[in-house]
């Protein structure tokens, strides 16, 4: 067949070929982006060498000097910078890993809640993701830290709620842990925001299932709530799943808003870090790499949950 | 087609070697920062913006300070017009990307000479124009007297200072346990603590003293007596264009020359006609200093006349006459035991 061919485009003009164009429209294209980069790269070189700065990650290694408030993993201002680095991951991860947990159980909440069929359970629902959806989320997030956690009672005197919790300017203690005023703020604020945004998603998924699926199961005798759990929430959970991913990058990134409110997470530790070493550029890049891990790792796991929701195509 | 793909894939790489060499090469001598200026006919000049004193927006809609002035007084010297300044308000931790990235030509915003920034961020500091320490500002109520009353207490900072980290040493130091929550943002810093979040809020002293101002009920926040470390406030521009440098250099000399010479705005006229070759040199009569600048021979007299003298400048914003009354000490001339001198225009 091959040899057919050949035999009927004997060297056939490599002008007149249509593969070849494509593909040198497309090298063309990495061409003119190589040398965007390269007269980029250059150029940082160029100017930082001005300035007498040698580009390198080798700062990483020296002591860093500079205090955390709040650290999961054991840290000193004698340790390094990358151990510091260390510690804002760790505080990001922890409410990252935290929002979307209780996002999803206040969106999905919340997204049932819209399609409810008591007024005012419906109305509320309505309310809260208004209201949270259409207000930018810095402003959020100092309304939270100024208006409602810095006006508690001091420390001395805090409101006790059924014993045990203790709330007051210094955060929300329970007798086995305790959680800073920062990281309340960023954790409630992140997820209402984000809970809104996935209530409409719910919302929508569960109006895409057809009212058929509603009347097949109730001929089955089951009730609303379980014909909802077994019957109708299952299918909507495949269109639900794509946006929800996005809803989850969102928060993971939105949580780098934690420096508006003091909460030392790997933005906050990196801005302080850059400014004392004066290592901009590579800080930037090393926090833009671990934001996009941690995003890159949250689309993979959701892809296999979304694969695994999916019709099965028999 | 595999062959096509092989010989544009090998080019690849010649051709962009090619390019990424093809650059001027980094020994090329810039055109030095002044120039640029002087084409541009305005200075641009970093500052807090939000320090009453150093640098803020007066009643009248002007940028007005201590370190505002600085900016002026080199306005005045290359221009004659201590308005020819755009001021960009930055926060602490902009301030060096600002000026390594030339955004802004100066940096003249409370900052702290030390020697990682002189080296490894790549400024250079011009002459300290004000000699400062870290203090802790509390509210009067609470009992806390001493550093050691501050144990297992909250106290706000800002992100990007020294503050941050002489925090850190102190208490590190004497061993007093401690809870830093760090903003990047000053108003958010100072309300924090106002709300009582912090029991403690930690900066330069000046810089208390003028934020303590602008609290709601300043009276009721004590600054504690325990100096923590040496913040010696000075102006910085880019490193690597000394010809730039020497100008911001020599300006902010001019100003504790002209006190040292006891010349001020007020009395300048008089000098016109002085026998003084300290003088007639300062002032461009004789000699050609200005030139060496690459300035006009009479910069200091444009500067003098336009801002004042370092002395002038202090009082305005600093002396008895203001909220702050903050007395001259380490700031006042060498010869009246402080530590402001110049040396010699000659
Ligand atoms: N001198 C210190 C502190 C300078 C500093 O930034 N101080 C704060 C006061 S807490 C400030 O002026 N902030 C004003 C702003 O961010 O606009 C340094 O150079 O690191």
């Amino acid at each position: 067949m091959s040899n057919n061919q050949q035999s009927n485009h004997p060297k056939s003009n490599i002008w007149r070929d249509v593969r070849f164009w494509r593909f040198a429209g497309q090298f063309l294209a990495v061409f003119i982006a190589a040398i965007v980069v390269a007269i980029l790269w250059g150029n940082l070189n160029r100017n930082l060498q001005q300035l007498g700065i040698q580009p390198g990650f080798s700062f990483l290694n020296s002591q860093a000097a500079f205090d955390i408030g709040e650290t999961l993993i054991s840290y000193a201002p004698s340790d390094t910078y990358s151990r510091a680095l260390l510690v804002g991951f760790v505080n990001s991860l922890r409410v990252m890993v935290a929002g979307i947990i209780l996002t999803t159980i206040v969106g999905i909440t919340a997204g049932i809640a819209r399609l409810s069929d008591n007024w005012l359970v419906r109305k509320l629902a309505l309310v809260y993701v208004e209201i949270f959806r259409n207000t930018p989320l810095l402003l959020q997030l100092l309304f939270w830290y100024f208006a409602v956690f810095l006006t508690l009672p001091k420390v001395e005197n805090p409101i006790s709620l059924l014993g045990f919790i203790r709330l007051s300017q210094n955060g929300l203690e329970l007798p086995w842990i305790q959680f800073s005023p920062e990281f309340s703020t960023l954790l409630i604020g992140i997820t209402l925001y984000t809970g809104a945004f996935i209530a409409e998603i719910v919302r929508g998924g569960i109006q895409s299932v057809s009212r058929g699926q509603w009347e097949a199961a109730a001929s089955l005798g089951l009730k609303p709530g379980l014909a909802m759990r077994l019957v109708i929430f299952p299918q909507a959970l495949r269109v639900i799943i794509p946006p929800l991913t996005s809803q989850y990058l969102n928060l993971a990134k939105n949580s780098s808003l934690a420096v508006a409110i003091g909460y030392p997470d790997i933005y906050l530790v990196a801005s302080t870090t850059f400014n004392q070493t004066g290592r901009a550029v590579e800080v930037m890049l090393l926090i833009m790499t671990i934001y996009l891990t941690i995003s890159l790792i949250i689309s993979l796991v959701m892809n296999l949950f979304n694969k695994s929701v999916q019709l099965k195509e028999r | 087609m595999r062959k096509w793909c092989l010989v544009l894939l090998t080019t690849l790489p010649v051709l962009f070697s090619l390019v990424a060499c093809g650059g001027p090469p980094s020994s090329n001598p810039a055109t030095s920062r002044l120039d640029t200026v002087k084409s541009r006919g305005k200075l641009i000049c970093g500052v807090s913006g939000e320090l009453p004193g150093f640098s803020f927006v007066s009643s009248d809609g002007k940028y007005a300070g201590l370190d505002v002035d600085v900016c002026r007084a080199i306005a005045s010297a290359i221009f004659d017009n201590p308005d020819a300044v755009e001021f960009r308000n930055l926060n602490a931790k902009e301030r060096f990307t600002a000026v390594q990235t030339g955004e802004v030509d100066i940096l003249s915003r409370n900052t702290s000479w030390t020697l990682s920034r002189d080296t490894s961020v790549g400024l250079e500091f011009a002459p300290v124009m004000f000699y400062d320490g870290q203090a802790i500002m509390v509210k009067k109520d609470s009992d806390i007297k001493s550093l050691a009353d501050l144990k297992g207490k909250a106290i706000c900072t800002q992100t990007g200072t020294t503050n941050e980290q002489n925090l850190g040493d102190q208490m590190r130091k004497l061993g007093i346990p401690y809870k830093p929550v760090v903003f990047e943002d000053i108003n958010t810093t100072f309300a924090t603590y106002a709300e009582g979040r912090c029991q403690g809020v930690t900066s330069d002293r000046s810089q208390l003293l003028s934020r303590r101002a602008t609290l709601p009920q300043p009276q009721n926040h004590i600054i504690l007596d325990a100096v923590l470390s040496k913040e010696p406030l000075a102006p910085a521009v880019a490193n690597g264009d000394s010809k730039w440098f020497d100008v911001v250099k020599w300006s902010i000399y001019t100003l504790i020359n002209a006190e040292e010479l006891g010349i001020n705005s007020k009395n300048i006229a008089q000098f016109a006609n002085s026998k003084d070759p300290e003088v007639t040199r300062f002032l461009g009569k004789e000699g050609n200093l200005g030139e060496g600048l690459g300035l006009s021979n009479d910069f200091a007299v444009r500067i003098i006349k336009n801002v004042g003298n370092y002395g002038e400048i202090y009082d305005r914003y600093l002396g008895p006459k203001t909220p702050f009354n903050l007395p001259r000490g380490q700031n006042n001339l060498w010869t009246k035991g402080g530590l402001q001198y110049s040396p010699p225009f000659r």
